[in-house]
């Protein structure tokens, strides 16, 4: 079993945790004024990155709340967690957050 | 005719290692720094910000479950209303949500030296007392049911689970119990 470290509890089993899809996705301002395209692009276009992965996380037999994640998606390696409004860190710049994919 | 209800046994009953405990007041209490401030002159409220600690006074506490989320319990007496209506004076116009949650949940408690153990047949998190010391609660999985996990001494757990799941909760413990050979 996966421990994933929430930013508000530490580490904890990965059963306690649910996935939120990619992390850093900016609601458009003023949606009326896209064409559909551009819509569906916001709404359904995501990276599926291979490699490290900003994603967002619920801690949600937990604290409850969500939080983002680097994660490699070719390993399951979390890199970091950080609060949401956090901005991205650089995996290379910090050591791993203890506790991930052990 | 239907039997009377009466006929559904209680929940689960006592034993060397698990009693129930009596009803209590519960309110659900999410409030920032300011509005906890506040309300501290109305309930027993943590002073540090620490996660997952529960803040005990006498038999009133108040346990963190998530940022600015807390459960408060009180004895039964003198009832929700009463304790809601001091909190709601207290806190005044600052923005808060205050709820009461005193029927949605029963409480019972795991006792004894195999406390932990018993418990981890159902549970992931590490509950050794250096990961989980005394004072330390959070919510999380027993098995396939929420509960609120409270550690009130090295060897005994105060735990909080939805009312319908708790002849779940409580059948499953016993199952694990029965086969510690240590636990009869
Ligand atoms: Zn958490």
């Amino acid at each position: 079993m996966l421990l994933i470290s929430c930013p508000y509890c530490g580490d904890r089993p990965e059963i306690e945790f649910t996935y939120g899809g990619q992390a850093h996705l900016v609601r458009p301002a003023d949606p009326s004024a896209l064409d559909d395209q551009q819509w569906a692009e916001y709404l359904y276009m995501r990276t599926n990155t291979k490699g490290v992965h900003a994603e967002r996380w619920r801690h949600a037999r937990g604290c409850g709340r969500f939080f983002n994640a680097l994660r490699d998606t070719t390993t399951d390696r979390f890199a970091a967690t950080y609060k949401i409004g956090a901005a991205r860190p650089d995996p290379a710049a910090s050591e791993p957050t203890p506790g991930t994919a052990r | 005719m239907l039997e009377p209800l009466a006929r559904i046994p209680p929940a689960f009953s006592s034993t060397s290692w698990m009693n129930p405990l009596p009803p209590a007041t519960r309110l659900l209490f999410f409030a920032d720094r300011a509005a906890r401030a506040a309300a501290a002159g109305a309930f027993p409220m943590p002073v540090t910000e620490e996660a997952c600690r529960a803040h005990a006074d006498g038999a009133r506490a108040c346990l963190w479950l998530g940022p600015d989320e807390y459960l408060l319990l009180a004895p039964a007496e003198p009832g929700a209303a009463r304790v809601q209506a001091a909190l709601t004076a207290a806190v005044g116009p600052l923005p808060h949500a205050l709820v009461d949650i005193s029927h949605r949940q029963v409480a019972f408690e795991i006792h004894g030296p195999l406390a932990a153990q018993i418990l981890n047949g159902a549970c992931a998190l590490d509950l050794d007392p250096a990961g989980f010391p005394v004072g330390m609660c959070t919510r999380t999985a027993l098995a396939k049911a929420d509960v609120v996990l409270w550690r009130t001494e090295v060897h005994r757990f105060h735990v909080e689970v939805w009312r319908s799941f708790s002849p779940y909760v409580t059948a499953l413990l016993t199952e694990i119990a029965g086969a510690l050979p240590a636990a009869h």
